[in-house]
Parts: structure tokens; sequence; C-alpha cells
């Protein structure tokens, strides 16, 4: 038995990188950032100790006020809900960012690697709010959403955390499983404005 | 389609996003063993069901996943407040007219 394990993005099959070489003017741009390390965690907010311990092990402070993210050049997080957020580390980064969690915190907390449930993709181009404004009921509109502003929405018939990364650009975090739904919904309603691939 | 304030996400959702629950601040029984069947069968199956203002819980499946309680009035649908788990509700009675 090999020692090698490829891993492999749900959207391996969509082929991205043979889709951008395709020359197709749009108005969406769609990248997949596949692969990235996914650390959930989960703990109490009200208890310093757990946002120091946060704060010493990533080297960044966790977010505290609901919807909002805090990013540096090698990590994101996103708040998710009062006592869970998810990391976003280089992917192959995840198992050091979950064992330097695990040596900072103490009591009641939980972390978890979940690389392998849900990828990343990042919509951007003129026409990428028209798309979103499709695909959620959540109003994207830059005075409710700013920039660095994430969201738990519906998106499609799925979910999805939305979070803001410019005045046109989203990361959209989805699960594994409705990955290949999402992207055959992407395409469909980019339609109208062109669809481009992004690496 | 109700507009939703969620008391967790501080802002107002669609609500695609949540689900309904049922009525609100049912404590179990500390000691069920202690309860005659009659008592654990009210605890487990008889609701309120109020024409008028309902406590009810709600959970806000799509966007934080937690639970938080509401007043809403079960004619107009008109929701009053909404509230987080472990707190009491602010409105317990209708206004006269
Ligand atoms: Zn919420």
């Amino acid at each position: 038995m090999s020692d090698l394990v490829k891993v492999e993005s749900p959207l391996q099959h969509a082929d991205f990188a043979a889709l951008s070489a395709l020359t197709t003017e749009g108005g969406v741009v769609l990248r997949e950032d596949a692969l990235l390390g996914h650390v959930n965690l989960r703990g109490n907010a009200q208890d310093p100790e757990f946002v120091a311990g946060v704060a010493k092990a990533l080297g960044l402070a966790l977010p505290l006020a609901p919807c909002s993210s805090a990013q540096n050049d090698d990590t994101t997080i996103m708040w998710l809900s009062p006592d869970e957020w998810i990391i976003l580390v280089e992917g192959g980064k995840e198992e050091a960012t979950e064992a330097s969690l695990r040596a900072n915190l103490t009591g009641h907390f939980a972390v978890s690697d979940i690389s392998g449930g849900q990828t990343i993709l990042e919509l951007s181009g003129d026409d990428c709010i028209k798309v979103l404004q499709k695909s959620t009921g959540y109003d994207v509109h830059l005075d409710n959403f700013p920039i660095g502003k994430v969201v738990g929405t519906t998106f499609a018939k799925s979910s999805a955390h939305i979070r803001r990364t410019g005045e046109q650009s989203f990361q959209l975090v989805i699960r594994r499983s409705f990955s290949d739904y999402i992207w055959l919904w992407l395409q469909q309603s980019s339609k109208e404005y062109g669809l481009r691939i992004a690496l | 389609m109700l507009h939703i304030y969620c008391p967790y996400c501080e802002e107002f959702r669609e609500e695609d996003e949540f689900h309904p629950v049922g009525e609100a601040h049912i404590e179990r029984p500390l000691e069920p063993e202690a309860l005659t069947d009659e008592q654990w069968s009210q605890y487990l199956f008889f609701r309120k069901n109020p024409r008028g203002l309902h406590h009810e819980m709600w959970v806000h499946g799509a966007g934080c996943r937690k639970f938080f309680n509401m007043t809403r009035h079960t004619v107009t649908y008109k929701i009053l407040e909404t509230y987080k788990m472990g707190q009491q509700p602010s409105v317990v009675a209708e206004e006269s007219e």
C-alpha cells in the first residue's frame, strides 16, 4: 500500500485548469481556492483566557463582533456564531494550526480539522453582484455588506458563508457535497454575463 | 415573507434562513422518574397553541445555527420581539385596543 494519499478538491472534475485556458470574455470571474486548511473552532468568547489563547496561537485576534472577520498574511478567521469560527490557512498547515490551538487553549473548547468537508469559491468581476443577487436573498449592497463582513445565508437551494473581500469580490465557503450543484448553478446564472475561470 | 431579527447575528434576515421549532420556555423536568405518566405526557406532548401572543423557539439554520426565542402574534403574524436563549420575554400581554 502506498503512503501517498492524493487529495482532490470536490470540483476536481470541473478541470478549472483547462477552463482557465479558454479566453472567454466575462463579467463574472470564478476561482476555486482549493485545498486550503479549514479549522473549525468553538469556545467561549466571554472567557478572556480563551480569546488570548487563540490570539497567541494564531498571531491574529479572534473577531468577536457578529458577522465580522480578521485576516493577516497567512490566516483568515471568520465569525460563524457567538461561539464558533472558521480558520483558513494554507493547505497543509491545518495540522500545525490545530496543534498550536490545542497547546494554547485550556478548559472547554473544540478544534476540528474540517478541510475535507468544504471548499472555497472566489467570485469577482463587474457582474458578480448580479449573480449573487440571483443566488441569495441577503442584501449585498455595500452599505449593508461592507468589505470584511461575513454572513451565513442561503445560496441557491443550498447555503454558504459569504465574505466580502472587495467591492466586487467575494469568498464563498461551501460544503463539499453541494459544490457540484453550486458550480452548475454559477455556470447557469452567469451565462448572460459571461463566465471566466481564473486560476 | 417574514423579516426576522436574529439576536445573535444582530441583524434582520429573510425567513428562508430560519425554521420554527415550537413553543419556547419548556423546561425538562429535573426528576422525570418522580412524575406521573400524565405529568410526563404533559411535558412531552401538550402545547399551548394560543390564538394571539405566542412565545416560540426558532433556529437560524442557514446563519449562525443558534436557537433563539420570539414573541409572535399567531393571528397577525406580527413579530413583537426576538430574544436570546435563557432570556425572558418582555412582551407578555396584548395591547388593549
Ligand atoms: Zn443568526
